[in-house]
């Protein structure tokens, strides 16, 4: 058994220690926000946080989250950074398909709470980690912009 | 308008059949009891779902005033979840912060209204679905006005309807209020629509429906089913098409915790297990042997060697015009020029997958499919059922571009396959991996062309070859796609294309390659590969004859004016002919597909062999766009998806292997790679177009034509890739 703190509950899994974070989550918890997109931390789509950091839950064993506080998708609206993104992506209409917006709202979330006012170029940096097959990037950048402001 | 309910109206009459003891489309008054009962359960995805009954036709009314919209198409991005209730909540005068929706299921009164079978695909659901979502609209609202002028006693002509009310005077009555007494009402003959000039919603920049749960991780994907019992299944395939399963040794599989069953498949060997992780894990541990067949020597490079062969000379017929070998001969210039693009995958971000329950007398199905038709034909053929006891509940689609519209039904048929053999309800999941080398591409094509140019500059007589697979050969669609040997989608852009019409000798034709890679339509078809050929081809034309590229193609465009439009609206807001910042340089290009024409500016610059692109304007006539937000999302992403591949996506063949597994190496879009994109639309009363995929065309031709203005290299391969390095 271990235990992991999800969306700050703590949850007794019997699961192997090297079961990658988003399996735990899916197919143990059945938190299914969080998404399978590639397994090899190649599109982001299993991006949660660990401690605030943003990490590909596909590759991250749950025994490195022993001890320390996951947050996914379904929580991040109790997030003040996370909400605004949130309302962004609302505003700004982005989502098509939807799969990978998940992933996207949690990396921009990260990026917005360790850089308040990020630049194209940083928005680039952070991101370009979260592969979106509809090609809404435009509407990421513009609304984690948009954010930005209603944070500032 | 007074439109006759001609194929709809049948369509409506057979739904109510379906009713029990109701009457009308889907006022579905069992349902609405069921449904809407206080404290009764909402519908739900799952194992449950099957004891509730299943709702009909396009929309019903709840007594609490919801108005549920069904779609006969599937939601995979493209925003149709909100563009079909717009159609219905306009003609209805629906509340709508009232309307839900939800998938049709699989069922005939679904069938496209122009395909034939219930398919998403082709731009075509908007167009095909404009006059019968807007009729169950205008039919609803006119039962619920005679339901209300029953109760009141006053007559029909006297009421109006707004916002989810009929009004009489200072009275109003709601329409969940109405439901049930609509409901027992005669279906009006015919029913009048309103004007354009009346409409309130059609038109008008509309919020997605499905935003807020697509944001906060509750939208429910197939890849998200889960219920009791469920397991999950993945398939070792083939490493080579074709492969066949000589032996396997399961014994270390099976020693993987949460692994429970292994089985033989048609498509290769199962591993079941309790959760993903176990269920990959043991297919690592599997050990299997494999036939690998007539395949195993495949190799794309010398495929392409073969393909050049061919095309020395002519193939079938696909448009002919003049004598243009003699006119060839007696040309002033010669332009010759050959362009190849690779096999693509369409890689979804949500790998393939497929739920399946096998019970008693019927079988259920979730997954997220654009063929609901043929998945249900396919499963039911497997299992010896009739394809009503079938049931697909088709989940959001986290992503489609063509892959989840298969004609084989390939994973659907899979995962029925797996369910059958392990004989427990299961989810068959794809990797990445499997997807990427699962097959089912856009083929590979080549195009080579032969154009003669008069003393003018224009173009007299064009010899255009094309080789490749044919993406219809084998499927239902055969018999409509196939003449005299050439696939319409083969040769779509080229033989059909307006820049012919205007010269006098022409000679399109085609080889096409039976190989045994399955390929597929991917996101805008043949037109991916012929609106690459043909708009290099014409910059490659204007160059030669020392125009502008623009003006030229204005010259050979005469007499196509909705091409003119889009290109002309396309060059002003790129402010074509003015100065650009030191080293960036404007590509364009302009075509017509699905019934849309679209034109491209991109604005481009090279740096020590890197690309980089700035920005794409784009112009679009596609006639009425019912949301012009929506539109303008489908131009961004069709932009992102084509240029993505342009770039840098390739997927190639060695010793009968795919060469490709992950996004690492089948590179896609990124956040960093992504242009400043300007969308503008043309003000049209034209015919209704597509807009799913019209923008995917040019974006490749526009950025390498500007690849060639800012260092005179033409790039005639795709993709780009380091060719300029």
């Amino acid at each position: 058994m271990i235990t992991l703190n999800i969306n700050g509950k703590e949850e007794k899994l019997d699961a192997p220690e090297d079961m990658p974070i988003l399996w735990a989550l899916r197919d143990i918890v059945h938190l299914t926000g969080t998404k399978f997109g590639c397994g090899m931390a190649q599109c982001g789509a299993c991006t949660v946080h660990l401690d605030g950091q943003p990490i590909r839950s596909c590759v991250t064993p749950i025994a490195a989250a022993v001890g320390k506080k996951i947050t996914t998708i379904e929580d991040i609206q109790n997030d003040k950074v996370g909400q605004a993104v949130q309302a962004a992506w609302q505003e700004v209409d982005v989502v098509q398909c939807g799969y990978c917006q998940s992933g996207q709202i949690m990396a921009a979330t990260a990026l917005l709470a360790t850089n308040k006012n990020p630049t194209d170029a940083d928005i680039d940096a952070a991101m370009s980690g979260n592969i979106c097959r509809c090609g809404t990037y435009p509407r990421i950048r513009a609304a984690i912009h948009e954010a930005a402001s209603k944070l500032a | 308008m007074t439109a006759p309910l001609n194929i709809s109206r049948r369509t409506f009459i057979k739904a109510t059949a379906l009713v029990v003891g109701g009457l009308v489309i889907a006022f579905n008054i069992p349902n609405a009891k069921r449904f809407l009962l206080p404290g009764a359960a909402p519908e739900k995805s799952g194992a449950d779902a099957a004891k509730l009954p299943a709702p009909n036709a396009f929309l019903r009314i709840g007594t609490d005033n919801t108005i549920t919209v069904m779609l006969a198409h599937s939601e995979m991005g493209q925003s149709i979840w909100t563009t079909l209730p717009m159609l219905i909540a306009e003609e209805l005068d629906a509340d709508w912060s009232k309307i839900k929706v939800e998938h049709a299921k699989a069922a005939p009164e679904y069938i496209h209204t122009a395909y034939g079978i219930q398919i998403t695909g082709g731009s075509s659901t908007t167009w095909s679905e404009f006059d019968r979502y807007r009729q169950a609209g205008a039919l609803t609202r006119a039962l619920l006005v005679a339901a209300a002028a029953a109760e009141l006693g006053v007559p029909a002509d006297s009421l109006r309807t707004e916002n989810g009310f009929v009004i009489s005077g200072d009275k109003k009555i709601s329409y969940g209020e109405l439901a049930e007494a609509a409901a027992k009402l005669e279906t009006p003959k015919a029913v009048t629509l309103k004007q354009p000039q009346d409409w309130k919603i059609i038109g008008k920049a509309t919020k997605r429906l499905d935003g807020p749960e697509k944001i906060n991780g509750t939208a429910v994907f197939g890849q998200d089913i889960h219920f009791d019992g469920l397991r999950t299944a993945m398939v070792a395939h083939a490493p080579v098409f074709g492969g066949k399963v000589k032996s396997f040794d399961a014994s270390a599989a099976k020693k993987v915790k949460g692994v429970e069953n292994v089985v033989q498949v048609p498509t290769g060997v199962a591993v079941i297990a309790n959760n993903y992780w176990s269920a990959k894990q043991g297919r690592d541990a599997l050990k299997v042997e494999w036939d690998l067949g007539a395949n195993a020597g495949l190799d794309s490079a010398k495929m392409l060697e073969e393909y050049r062969g061919m095309a020395a000379k002519v193939g079938l017929p696909a448009a002919k015009a003049g004598d243009t070998g003699a006119a060839l001969s007696k040309a002033a210039k010669m332009v010759e020029a050959e362009y190849v693009l690779p096999y693509l995958a369409h890689s979804p971000m949500e790998p393939l997958n497929c739920a399946v329950k096998i019970g008693a007398d019927g079988c259920e199905i979730w997954t997220g499919t654009q063929m609901q038709g043929t998945d249900q034909q396919a499963a039911a053929k497997i299992l010896g059922l009739k394809p009503e006891q079938v049931q697909i509940h088709t989940m959001f689609l986290g992503g489609g571009f063509g892959r989840r519209a298969n004609p084989a039904a390939d994973f659907v048929s899979e995962a029925v396959q797996v369910a059958k053999a392990a004989g427990v309800p299961v989810k068959t999941v794809w990797s990445r991996e499997d997807d990427v080398k699962g097959g089912y591409y856009r083929p590979m094509f080549l195009h080579k062309a032969k154009v003669g140019l008069g003393a003018d500059g224009m173009p007299v007589a064009w010899e255009h070859i094309e080789v490749g697979q044919s993406i219809m050969l084998g499927t239902p669609f055969e018999a409509f796609q196939i003449k005299d040997g050439v696939d319409a989608t083969s040769v779509e852009g080229v033989a059909d294309s307006a820049y012919l019409k205007s010269v006098p000798n022409h000679h399109v034709s085609l080889h096409t390659i039976k190989a045994n890679i399955p390929v597929l339509w991917w996101r805008s078809v043949g037109h991916s590969h012929s609106g690459f050929a043909m708009e290099s081809l014409i910059d490659e034309l204007a160059h030669a004859a020392g125009k502008d590229p623009l003006e030229y193609r204005r010259a050979l465009l005469k007499g196509h004016p909705r091409h003119l439009a889009a290109l002309n609206l396309a060059a002003e807001k790129a402010d074509w002919g003015k100065q650009l910042p030191k080293g960036v340089f404007r590509g364009i290009a302009v075509h017509e597909s699905f019934g849309s024409f679209v034109a491209q500016v991109a604005e481009v610059s090279v740096n020590k062999g890197a690309v980089k692109v700035h920005r794409v304007v784009c112009a679009i006539d596609c006639g009425l766009s019912v949301n012009p937000d929506s539109l303008k999302a489908q131009m961004e992403s069709s932009i992102s998806f084509g240029l993505g591949a342009a770039l840098q996506s390739e997927i190639t063949f060695k010793d009968g292997m795919v060469q490709q597994s992950n996004f690492h190496d089948y590179k896609v879009m990124r956040m960093a790679d992504m242009p400043k994109v300007e969308v503008h639309i043309v003000p049209s009363a034209e015919k209704m177009g597509g807009v799913g995929e019209p923008a995917v065309p040019p974006v490749a031709p526009a950025v390498t034509n500007a690849i060639f203005a800012a260092t005179g290299k033409r790039i005639r391969t795709l993709p780009i890739g380091n060719q300029l390095a």
